[in-house]
C-alpha cells in the first residue's frame, strides 16, 4: 500500500481491493459508501465552520472593523461557540405552518448541496463518483436546492417567506440558464462532460488561459449567475433583509435555520469548486508551456493545495462582490439574466464552436 | 372642491396585504406601512404611526420653558441640538433678549455640526436599505468623530441639551475649535469614499435614479421640505429665506436640483454635507470673546401673545409655535416637525414601485419615526 | 404686497374678518363658515399665492377651540396666518382644506386625535396617533383620564 499526496488512485484502489478480498462484493461497496459519507460529513462541517469564520473576518476586513476576536485565538473558536448556540435555541414551531414540508424544507436544501459534493475531485484519485457526464449531474443537482427554498417559504405560512421564496424561484430557474450554458462552453472545448476528463484537459494549460477570450467571457459569466443560483449579495433578493426581513427562512429557528445558513455557505463552496475544476485546471499545477524548470517548481506544491487555493480566491471574489455592492431589485434581476447574460452567452458558445472547429485555440 | 384627490386609496377584500412594522429593519423605528401588493408591486401603502407618541405637546403644557428643551431633544433625536434652538430662539424672541454674539456663532457651528452627523448617519443607513451593508460602517466611523467633539464639549454624545433659553448652559471646551478643524480637514478627505462605494455605483444608480420622483408643486402642496424638498426645486431652506443665529453672516448655497428622483434626493445631502463644511470652515475661527449666556430671571415668563420659529433642522423646516397666556408655562406648543410632512408623501411615491423600490424611497426621505409621533 | 394691502384683500372677500398684528405675521380670524372659500381664493389669487400651509394647528382656548393656519407664499415670500374659532365643544367642526393644501390631511388627523375637532369632507377623518377606541381629546383643556398625574 503506496500512498503520495500527488496521487490518492494507489490509496483508494489498495482500500477497495483489500475490502473486496475479505467481503462480498455488495458488502464491500456499502462499506466503502459509508466511509465516504462519514469522510464528506466531517469535511462539510468542518468547511462550514470555517467558512463562516472566513466570512466574517474578511466582511470585517472590508467594514474597517476586527471581526471575531474573543472566542479562542483570533476568534477562531467563534463559530463553534455560534453552532452551539444555535444547537441549543428553541426550535419555534408555526401554528398555520404546513408540519411536514415546513420540516423538510431544511433537509431538501442541505441534501443537494451534498449531492452535488460528490462530483467534485479535489486531486488525482480523491473522487468520489466520476460519472461519465459528471457536468450534467452537476447542473441537475444544484437545481434541486430551490425545491427546499419554494417549499420553506410556501410552508411558512408567513408572507415575507412567500415573497422571498417566490422571488429565490424566479432567479435561480433564470440564472440556472446561464450556469449551465457558460459551463456547456467548457464541455465543447474540452471533448467531454466527464470531470476527470476536464481535468486531465487542462494538465498543459488551464482553460480560462487556453481558449482565451471566449473563456474568459465564459467564466465571468458563470461567477455572476452562480453568485445570483447560491442566493448571495448582490443578488441576495430572497433573503433581502432590508425589505422582506429574512426572506425565506424567516420564520426558522435554532438548528433548521442553521441548516440553510450552512447550506449557503456550501453552496458557496461547491460553485467556487465548479468554476476551479472547469475553468481553472481544477487540481492541475498552474503551468507555462515551454518554461520547464518553472512547471517542475509548480509540480511540487501538492494539487489539494492548489485547489483549495483557487477555490478560496473564488469564494473571496463572492464574498468581496457581498460586502461591497448594493442589491439589485427583482426586474433588473431578470433583465441583467434574459437580455444581457443569456444573449451574450449563446452568441458565446456560437463563437466557442466556431473556434473549436478551426482549432484557433491552445493545444 | 378645487382638484380631485387623485390618490385616494379604495380598499378591497381580496388585496394582499402586508405590514411592514412596527418593527422592521427598513423602517428605522416604530412605523408601520400597511403595504397591499400584487406580486411584486405596491398597489398602494397606508402608513400607521403613533406607536411612539409620547405627548410632548401635551407635556409641554405643564412645563416651564427651561424643561421644554429636554423634551425637544427626544424629537429627532438626530438634529437634537437643532430642535433646542428653536425653542430657544422663540422664547427669546418673545422676550427680546439679545443673546451674546458668542453664542450666536457657537449655536450656529453646532447646528451645522449637528447636520453633518445627522446626514451621515442617514448615508449608512440608506446604504443598507439598498442592501449595500459596508456603508454603515463607514458612515458611523466618520459620525463618531463628530460625537467625540460633542463628547468633549457638552459631556454627552446624542442628546445634549446644551441650548438654554437666553444662552448655552455652559462655556465651550478649549479645545473645540481645534476638534472642528481637525474633523473638517479629515471629512474633506474621507468624502470621496461616500461616492467611490455608493454614488458612482452602476447598481445603486440603476436603482435610484428615476425613481419616486416628486414634483416641485406636489413638494409645495404636500409640505416636503429639507433635502427632500429641495431635491424637487422647491427652495425651502429657512437659513436662507428667513435667517436666524448667524446664517445672515456667512456665505453658502442653497442646494437645488429639478429632478426630484431618490438619487437627487441622496446627492442633495452629499452636497449639503460639503456646505455645511464650508459654513463651520467661515465661522469656527471668528468665535468672539464674551459671556456664554445673557442674564435672565430664573423663572421665565412669557408676555400674552403667540410666537412662532421656524429652523432649519436636518430633515426640513422646524416650526415651533408657543401660545403665552402669561404663567410659568405655555398655554399651547405646537412642534411642526419636518417628518411628519414628509412621511406622507410615501404612497404617492411608492405606489406602483416594487418593494425594494418602496424601501429605497422611504429611505431617501431620511424618516425619524419619534419626530412624527412626538 | 405689504400687510396693509393683504388686510384690504381679505377685507374685500370677507367683510367680518377680525385683524390683528403681532411682531412676525398678519393675522386674520375669520368667520369658520367662510374659511374654505377664503383660502381657495388666496391660493389661487395672483396676488397672495399662497401655496404653501407651513403649519396647522389645533388651540384649546379654554372656552373655545381655535384652528391656526400659518401659510406662506413661495413666489410672493409673505405670510399669513388665518384663524378660526368656535365656542361649540360637544361637536366642534370646520370646513377642511386638505383639496387646497395636501398636507392638511394628516395635520386635520392630528387635530381632530388630539382636539376632537372635526372637519367637514375630509376623505380618511381618522385617528391619527391614538387608538381607535381611545375616550376623549387629550389635549383639550378639560380632558382627565385615571392616569392623569397632578403636578403640585
Amino acid at each position: 500500500m503506496s500512498f503520495s499526496i500527488y496521487d490518492f488512485t494507489s490509496l483508494t484502489q489498495s482500500v477497495d481491493q483489500a475490502l473486496k478480498n475479505s467481503l462480498s462484493p455488495t458488502w464491500a461497496l456499502i462499506i466503502e459508501m459509508v466511509i465516504v459519507g462519514l469522510i464528506f460529513l466531517m469535511f462539510y462541517a468542518l468547511l462550514g465552520l470555517f467558512l463562516v469564520y472566513a466570512e466574517r473576518k474578511i466582511c470585517a476586513f472590508i467594514q474597517n472593523r476586527l471581526g471575531p476576536n474573543r472566542v479562542g485565538p483570533l476568534g477562531l473558536f467563534q463559530t463553534i461557540a455560534d453552532l452551539i448556540k444555535l444547537l441549543m435555541k428553541e426550535l419555534i414551531y408555526i401554528k398555520q405552518a404546513d408540519k411536514l414540508l415546513f420540516n423538510l424544507a431544511p433537509f431538501i436544501v442541505i441534501i443537494a448541496s451534498f449531492m452535488a459534493i460528490a462530483a467534485i475531485p479535489f486531486a488525482k484519485g480523491l473522487h468520489a463518483i466520476d460519472l461519465n457526464i459528471g457536468i450534467f449531474y452537476i447542473m441537475a443537482v444544484s437545481s434541486l436546492g430551490v425545491v427546499g427554498i419554494l417549499l420553506a417559504g410556501w410552508s411558512s405560512n408567513s408572507k415575507y417567506s412567500l415573497i422571498g421564496a417566490m422571488r429565490s424561484g424566479a432567479q435561480i430557474i433564470s440564472y440556472e440558464l446561464s450556469v449551465g450554458l457558460s459551463l456547456l462552453s467548457i464541455v465543447i472545448f474540452s471533448g467531454t462532460m466527464q470531470i476527470s476528463g476536464i481535468v486531465e484537459s487542462q494538465a498543459d494549460a488551464w482553460w480560462i488561459i487556453k481558449g482565451h477570450i471566449p473563456a474568459i467571457i465564459a467564466f465571468l459569466i458563470f461567477l455572476i449567475a452562480s453568485t445570483a443560483e447560491t442566493n448571495r449579495g448582490p443578488f441576495d433578493l430572497a433573503e433581502a433583509e432590508s425589505e422582506l426581513t429574512a426572506g425565506f427562512h424567516t420564520e426558522y429557528s435554532g438548528i433548521k435555520f442553521a441548516f440553510f445558513f450552512l447550506a449557503e455557505y456550501m453552496n458557496m463552496f461547491i460553485v467556487a469548486a465548479i468554476a476551479t475544476t472547469v475553468f481553472l485546471g481544477g487540481w492541475m499545477p498552474f503551468h507555462i508551456p515551454g518554461l520547464l524548470s518553472f512547471n517542475t517548481v509548480m509540480d511540487y506544491i501538492p494539487p489539494v493545495v492548489w485547489f483549495m487555493g483557487k477555490t478560496a480566491f473564488i469564494i473571496f471574489i463572492m464574498m468581496w462582490f457581498k460586502w461591497t455592492f448594493p442589491r439589485l431589485r427583482i426586474d433588473q434581476l431578470l433583465k441583467l439574466e434574459w437580455k444581457y447574460l443569456l444573449p451574450l452567452n449563446l452568441i458565446n458558445i456560437l463563437v466557442i464552436a466556431f473556434v473549436v472547429l478551426m482549432g484557433w485555440y491552445l493545444h | 372642491m378645487e382638484e380631485v384627490i387623485k390618490d385616494i386609496i379604495i380598499k378591497e377584500n381580496e388585496d394582499y396585504i402586508i405590514n411592514m412594522g412596527p418593527q422592521h429593519p427598513s423602517t428605522h423605528g416604530v412605523l408601520r406601512f400597511e403595504v397591499c401588493l400584487v406580486g411584486e408591486t405596491v398597489k398602494y401603502l397606508i402608513p400607521h404611526c403613533g406607536y411612539i407618541h409620547r405627548g410632548i405637546e401635551k407635556m409641554c403644557e405643564k412645563d416651564t420653558y427651561q424643561q421644554i428643551i429636554h423634551l425637544t431633544d427626544r424629537m429627532d433625536y438626530l438634529s437634537a441640538h437643532i430642535n433646542n434652538e428653536a425653542v430657544c430662539l422663540c422664547v427669546e424672541n418673545a422676550l427680546q433678549v439679545q443673546v451674546p454674539e458668542r453664542v450666536v456663532y457657537i449655536r450656529t457651528i453646532l447646528s451645522e455640526l449637528s447636520r453633518i452627523a445627522s446626514h451621515q448617519l442617514w448615508w449608512a443607513a440608506f446604504g443598507m436599505d439598498m442592501g449595500a451593508l459596508t456603508t454603515f460602517f463607514y458612515g458611523l466611523r466618520d459620525r463618531e468623530k463628530i460625537l467625540d467633539i460633542f463628547e468633549e464639549s457638552f459631556g454627552s454624545r446624542l442628546l445634549h441639551s446644551f441650548n438654554t433659553p437666553g444662552g448655552l448652559m455652559h462655556d465651550i471646551h478649549p479645545n473645540f475649535q481645534n476638534g472642528i478643524k481637525e474633523f473638517i480637514k479629515y471629512f474633506r478627505k474621507k468624502l470621496p469614499e461616500y461616492d467611490q462605494l455608493l454614488t458612482n455605483n452602476v447598481i445603486f444608480k440603476e436603482r435610484s435614479i428615476g425613481l419616486g420622483v416628486l414634483s416641485k408643486e406636489d413638494a409645495i402642496s404636500f409640505g416636503i421640505t429639507g433635502p427632500s424638498g429641495r431635491a424637487s426645486g422647491f427652495a425651502c431652506d429657512i437659513r436662507k429665506r428667513f435667517p436666524y443665529s448667524a446664517y445672515d453672516k456667512v456665505q453658502f448655497n442653497e442646494i437645488l436640483f429639478n429632478e426630484g428622483d431618490t438619487f437627487h434626493r441622496y446627492k442633495a445631502r452629499i452636497e449639503e454635507m460639503k456646505e455645511s463644511m464650508n459654513i463651520l470652515e467661515q465661522l469656527v475661527d471668528n468665535i468672539p470673546a464674551g459671556d456664554y449666556t445673557a442674564k435672565l430671571k430664573p423663572i421665565i415668563k412669557l408676555p400674552v401673545g403667540e410666537y412662532y420659529q421656524r429652523v432649519e433642522a436636518a430633515r426640513g423646516e422646524l416650526g415651533v409655535y408657543i401660545i403665552s397666556d402669561g404663567n410659568k408655562n405655555p398655554l399651547r406648543v405646537k412642534f411642526r416637525t419636518p417628518n411628519f410632512s414628509n412621511l406622507f408623501i410615501m404612497n404617492k411615491l411608492a405606489a406602483g414601485s416594487k418593494i425594494a423600490d418602496l424601501v429605497a424611497i422611504s429611505g431617501s426621505l431620511d424618516l425619524v419615526i419619534p419626530d412624527i409621533d412626538r | 404686497m405689504t400687510n396693509e394691502d393683504l388686510k384690504l384683500k381679505i377685507s374685500s372677500q370677507v367683510p367680518d374678518a377680525e385683524f390683528s398684528e403681532n411682531k412676525q405675521f398678519t393675522e386674520a380670524l375669520i368667520p369658520h363658515l367662510s374659511l374654505h372659500k377664503l383660502a381657495l381664493w388666496l391660493k389661487n389669487d395672483p396676488e397672495t399665492r399662497f401655496d404653501y400651509l407651513f403649519c396647522l394647528t389645533g388651540v384649546d382656548y379654554g372656552s373655545e377651540l381655535a384652528v391656526v393656519y400659518h401659510l406662506n407664499s413661495t413666489s410672493h415670500k409673505h405670510d399669513l396666518v388665518l384663524k378660526v374659532k368656535t365656542n361649540n365643544r360637544e361637536n366642534p367642526s370646520f370646513d377642511t382644506v386638505c383639496d387646497i393644501w395636501r398636507t392638511a390631511e394628516y395635520f386635520e388627523r392630528e387635530v381632530f386625535d388630539l382636539f376632537g375637532i372635526r372637519f367637514n369632507n375630509h376623505p380618511d377623518m381618522r385617528r391619527l396617533f391614538l387608538d381607535d377606541d381611545w375616550k376623549g381629546f387629550p389635549l383639550r383643556k378639560d380632558y382627565t383620564d385615571e392616569h392623569t398625574i397632578e403636578r403640585k
